[in-house]
């Protein structure tokens, strides 16, 4: 027991803190990932701007799945560089270090905890000190009850809040689980296919909430559709192949004739 | 506060409730009533008792990783048999001269195998301080040790089960050497007394079988403790969806090796306080099929219920008693049953059978 | 001697048609002459006399006088009251005597005789005459093993004997084996030259005899001075001794890499069904070991059914052992697994649970004690390569049946179209189903293919192990752990950590001990699952992530 104190707290201090000094949050440079021989990621550079909205489209199998799994440490590539910020290296991360230092991941898939309820799914995402010893005797205070409140609202989950997530409908989950992203507070959001099986309603609510997170804080969206991807972007990233095939405002990304053979020729 | 914590739940409040009423009326019938009485509760009842009250704790261990965390370990009998040794050498070493050999220090068999000294991690078992530091720290390290490596590889599922089970049969590879200093097949026995009380009689007895009911209860708030904390949320949040856990910013590894470790603590004081009860330890507590065991009370009972475990433990332990003695050859068909028939048919064990039929009762 | 006189010719009579010299007994006791007479004056004979008698025996050229002499040597020799020298089939209590002169049985009983006692030096003398008789065998197997017995104590006699036979002798391997007697007798020659072409002439040699001669040579008496005086021989014995010995850890290593393979073999083969069960189809089979069990029970049944024709059996073990577990296993999947899939934990407990269910039904049906299940002949015996290195035939054989067995399954998998559905099964369920692959047929048939080999496994188990209830359960672990260190999925990796496992067993066995060497391996395992959780063969690709 005591050991397990000590392996909880022993990393805390030594993760460094963001340095945005240069306004650019995310270096994806040279980044290479290979299964069994095929290039998921082929020596693709991203730089990510603080405060930036930024929607990374692309075919199956491009890689986007697997850019998000090397920056949320994941998968390990092969070659490349990954720092979050100046001065934090992603690639000496694991996991958990990565989320609490800033990144936060909503997956393709919904994946919320069935067994417990919306509220406390919010809970258990909430940020601040996850060692072992301080979550046995963490209490909830009333400004953060306030806090997963506020979020439920947001969500539009107020109703749901002591339903098990596993009862959730799709939609439900997939709005529970960018509420886990709002109580994870992250300096970077790395938002999976956010609208897949969501009303037009709600689809357009989406929009509206990433847009308005962007600024305060940085968001990475993968989408395939267009007309989402229309509605919220101002930089796209086109990923072909495992690289990045063209950069742009969305009117200039669509009229790139490299796009439009990868997206015609497909 | 710890009222509230402890007998929220119904289970809990008949747990707590049956227990009582053991540690009350077992002692009460056993030297309160003649023995001719027919209230009277006979010594080797009490014992049995006893026994199922430390198997229940070992129940309630395996169920704190494996129903709430999701880790089915098939070698947790080996840190019982840990602590169980521990307690043993302790006693081995009270019995000094009224052995068989009368050897002041070392204890009979190592003078049948003509050992001159005492092996180092014999000194100071004589002190019960020490060896009772000795039921934690033996199961607690090696757990550690063996957490530590597996979670951080992440190892899981059944990869980790069978770990487990290859680690058991190590150590019962390695138990049954006479050289380990162990006493080899036939283990450590002809213990005598415990802290001076003569294990002998009734009254040890009965205060064997009271401090096991308060270990149990005991331990059985801690558990309850830390599944109604935000851990116990983040351990069944390692259960049904691991990664995600880890991407919300917790140390996945951390959470199992800590939950991983006190539950062997758990199971090592269990095997310390099974020992003076039963009056033997050997290397047969380390058989990998003692470990299977112990799951299948805990899915009989209910895995994710801390009191469906105990239940388990008792129910499953008193057929076996019931049958080993009327009709030894149907108990391994029975016991074979059972496995199947739970996983096939009752996942959530009686538990979950009767509050289901509970809330149709109540739907009706 | 006295009695002698009386008895020899009542039974002279008795022998007179099968030892023509019987009659010359007839005329004086004292100097009786003739091979009965020399048998007959045996059991009263004091222990020089009988050394005497012996030799004269030897001599006589009789045909019965070899098996006489071992009878003698084997105290299997009684003589009865009324002075008849028989000859028992068994030591200890004397049973289906037989005359020793004529043959001829006898009815009398254990009450009727006494036997003919020996003492050390006599049965010294009997070794040696019996190897100079065996030395005129017809059979060069019994020469060669006359020869290694005069070997043994090298006396002028002996070497004489030798001496004379090396000429006639048209067996190769008896004639060098007669060198090597002659080179150990020269050892002792007073002539250093002779010593010193005789320990050349050894230093080839690995057996235990010339290693035991050679030794004291290149030793220092207790006075510090030097066993062997001459300085050529002692390098030259140092040489040799040198040689032997490297050649013998040569051949010790070649063996313990053998005995190393044979453990490999029997891992792989109880292992390979896993790694269909558990490494293609994901299912945790805890009742695999059973299934083993039942293998080796069928090979018992087999035998029952035809205990004249224990070959024939044991062959026929195999498809039956297949069919019978493989069913099982059928039964298995459809009853239980099926309803279970994706839920691992949970297989593993119902599959345990049926192991101890089978166990028990063995129990109740044949006993809880050991089988045990007979070799057949061609599997009995080994293979001698040299003094250092013998192969026993069953281990071979098991060897190469895990060959035979990897290789067919091998190629089910690859090149049948049940093989390319259980593959695309284990890859893509939802895909295969939508081809068109009946994928509740395939589960079955995979399942009991796994099983079948599990069977056949028990088999060969059967030739090396008893038969019991828990033989299964000892594979079991070990059958995981052969599975996991390969990589789940992978059958070559299976093949090659079950070789290696074994091997390393095998080679920590002579420094830890079979136990310590056992949990040594295991803790390596355990180790190694934790660096390499995937095993050495791990399955690649984003399907293997999940």
């Amino acid at each position: 027991m005591i050991g397990a104190r000590l392996l909880g707290q022993r990393r805390r201090s030594a993760a460094p803190k963001l340095d945005l000094s240069h306004n650019i949050i995310l270096y994806l440079e040279g980044i290479s990932v290979s299964f069994d021989g095929f290039k998921a990621l082929n020596d693709l550079n991203l730089y990510i701007e603080a405060g930036e909205l930024r929607c990374i489209i692309g075919p199956n199998g491009a890689g986007k799945t697997t850019m998000m799994d090397v920056i949320t440490g994941k998968t390990r590539p092969d070659t490349g560089s990954a720092w979050f910020g100046q001065t934090v290296d992603l690639l000496s991360m694991s996991e958990p270090e990565i989320a609490i230092a800033g990144i936060g991941r909503k997956f393709q898939k919904p994946t919320v905890f069935p067994n417990h309820t919306a509220f406390e799914n919010l809970e258990l995402a909430m940020a601040g000190d996850k060692s072992v010893w301080k979550v046995l005797f963490a209490k909830l205070n009333s400004a953060q009850i306030d806090k997963i409140d506020s979020v439920l609202k947001t969500i539009g989950l107020t109703e749901k809040r002591d339903t098990l997530a596993g009862g959730l409908s799709h939609g439900q989950k997939q709005w529970l689980e960018i509420g886990m992203l709002l109580m994870q507070s992250p300096e970077l959001l790395l938002v999976d296919e956010p609208v897949a099986g969501m009303t037009p309603q709600e689809t357009e609510r989406t929009a509206e909430l990433l847009v308005s997170l962007s600024g305060e804080h940085s968001v990475v969206v993968v989408e395939h559709d267009m007309e989402f991807v229309r509605s919220i972007a101002r930089t796209v990233t086109v990923l072909h192949q495992g690289s990045v095939l063209a950069e742009g405002t969305m009117d200039q990304v669509q009229n790139d004739p490299k796009v439009i053979e990868v997206y015609l020729g497909d | 506060m710890i009222r509230r914590l402890l007998l929220s739940d119904r289970g809990s409040q008949l747990f707590f409730g049956a227990l009582l009423l053991l540690a009350i009326f077992v002692p009460l019938l056993n030297l309160g009533t003649a023995e001719t009485s027919a209230l009277h509760v006979p010594g080797y009842t009490v014992t049995l008792i006893g026994k199922y009250m430390t198997y229940a704790l070992m129940a309630i261990a395996v169920d704190l990783i494996w129903g709430y965390c999701g880790i089915l370990s098939l070698g947790h009998t080996a840190f019982f048999a840990l602590g169980g040794y521990a307690m043993g050498m302790y006693l081995m070493r009270q019995i000094g001269t009224r052995g068989v050999y009368a050897d002041p220090i070392l204890p009979d068999f190592m003078v049948f195998l003509n050992w001159k000294e005492l092996p180092w991690f014999w000194h100071g078992m004589d002190h019960f301080g020490v060896a009772m530091l000795m039921v934690v720290l033996a199961p607690g390290l090696l757990a550690y040790l063996f957490g530590w490596f597996a979670f951080r590889s992440r190892v899981t599922g059944v990869y980790l089960s069978i770990i487990t089970q290859a680690l058991t049969y190590a150590l019962l590879l390695a138990f049954f050497r006479n050289e380990m200093g162990f006493g080899g097949n036939n283990g450590l026995t002809d213990f005598k007394e415990l802290l001076g009380f003569d294990l002998q009689s009734q009254k040890t007895r009965i205060g064997l079988f009271l401090v096991t009911a308060l270990i149990l209860a005991i331990s059985y708030a801690l558990c309850r403790f830390i599944i109604a904390s935000r851990l116990g949320r983040v351990i069944e949040a390692v259960r049904d969806a691991e990664s995600r856990t880890r991407f919300i910013g917790y140390k996945v590894e951390n959470v199992k090796l800590w939950l991983w470790t006190f539950s062997a603590i758990l199971s090592g004081i269990a095997g310390a306080l099974y020992v003076p009860q039963v009056g033997i330890i050997n290397p047969g507590e380390f058989a990998p099929i003692n470990s299977i065991e112990v799951v299948v009370w805990v899915a009989v009972g209910g895995r994710g219920t801390l009191y469906g475990a105990a239940l388990g433990a008792f129910i499953v332990n008193y057929a076996k008693t019931y049958f080993t003695a009327a009709l030894p050859e149907v108990w391994l068909y029975a016991l074979g049953a059972l496995f199947v028939g739970v996983t096939l048919f009752l996942p959530q064990g009686i538990v979950g059978l009767l509050s289901k039929l509970g809330s149709k009762r109540k739907a009706s | 001697m006295l009695l002698l006189g009386i008895v020899a010719p009542l039974h002279a009579e008795d022998a007179a048609t099968a030892a023509p010299t019987a009659e010359t007994a007839q005329t004086a006791p004292a100097a009786a002459q003739g091979f009965a007479a020399w048998v007959a004056a045996l059991p009263e004979a004091s222990y020089s006399e009988k050394a005497d008698l012996v030799q004269q025996i030897a001599a006589s050229g009789d045909p019965a006088a070899a098996p006489l002499l071992r009878a003698l040597l084997e105290n299997r020799l009684f003589s009865s009251t009324d002075g008849h020298v028989l000859i028992s089939k068994t030591e200890g209590e004397p049973q289906a005597l037989a005359d020793a002169v004529s043959g001829e049985a006898s009815n009398l009983s254990a009450d009727d005789v006494k036997k003919v006692g020996t003492n050390n030096s006599l049965r010294k003398t009997l070794k040696a005459a019996i190897a100079q008789l065996s030395l005129s065998d017809k059979d060069a197997a019994v020469r060669l093993a006359a020869v290694r017995e005069m070997m043994r104590s090298v006396d002028d006699e002996s070497t004489a004997a030798l001496r004379a036979h090396r000429e006639t002798e048209t067996d190769a391997r008896v004639r060098s084996a007669i060198d090597i007697g002659l080179a150990l007798a020269d050892l002792a020659s007073s002539d250093a030259d002779t010593r010193l072409a005789a320990v050349k002439h050894l230093s080839g040699d690995i057996s235990a005899d010339a290693y035991n001669a050679l030794l004291p040579l290149t030793s220092k008496n207790d006075d510090g001075s030097d066993v062997e005086p001459d300085a050529r021989v002692r390098s030259a014995a140092q040489m040799a001794v040198r040689n032997i010995e490297g050649k013998r850890q040569i051949y010790g290593g070649i063996e313990t890499l053998f005995f190393g393979l044979s453990l490999g073999s029997v891992l792989v083969l109880a292992a390979i069904g896993l790694a269909i069960t558990f490494g293609v189809m994901g299912v945790i089979n805890m009742a695999h070991g059973e299934l083993i069990m039942l293998g080796a029970y069928t090979a018992y049944v087999m035998q029952q059914l035809m205990p004249q024709h224990i070959a024939l059996a044991t062959m026929l073990s195999i498809p039956a052992a297949f069919c019978v577990s493989g069913l099982m296993g059928v039964a298995i999947e459809r009853g239980i697994v099926r309803f279970l899939y994706g839920r691992p934990l949970e297989t593993l407990l119902a599959t345990f649970g049926l192991s101890l269910i089978l166990q028990q039904l063995v129990r109740s049906i044949f006993s809880p004690l050991n089988r045990s299940v007979a070799t057949p002949e061609f599997m009995s015996g080994s293979l001698t390569i040299n003094d250092a290195l013998s192969l026993t035939y069953n281990r071979l054989y098991i060897v190469i049946f895990m060959f035979i067995v990897f290789a067919a399954l091998l190629t089910l998998l690859k090149r049948t179209s049940l093989g390319l559905k259980v593959r695309a099964v284990s890859q893509n369920r939802a895909m295969a189903r939508a081809m068109g692959v009946r994928t509740e047929w395939v589960d079955a048939a995979t399942f009991g293919l796994g099983s079948g080999i599990a069977g056949v496994a028990g088999v060969a188990l059967s030739q090396l192990t008893n038969v019991g209830p828990n033989l299964g359960q000892a594979y079991i672990i070990d059958s995981f752990m052969v599975v996991v260190f390969g990589g789940v999925g992978s059958l070559w990796g299976t093949l090659i950590s079950g070789m290696s496992l074994g091997v390393v067993n095998k080679l920590l066995e002579p420094y830890a001990g079979a136990v310590m060497a056992k949990i040594l391996v295991l803790v390596f395992l355990i180790m190694f699952i934790q660096k390499r959780p995937r095993g050495l063969f791990p399955q690649k690709g984003r399907a293997a992530e999940g």
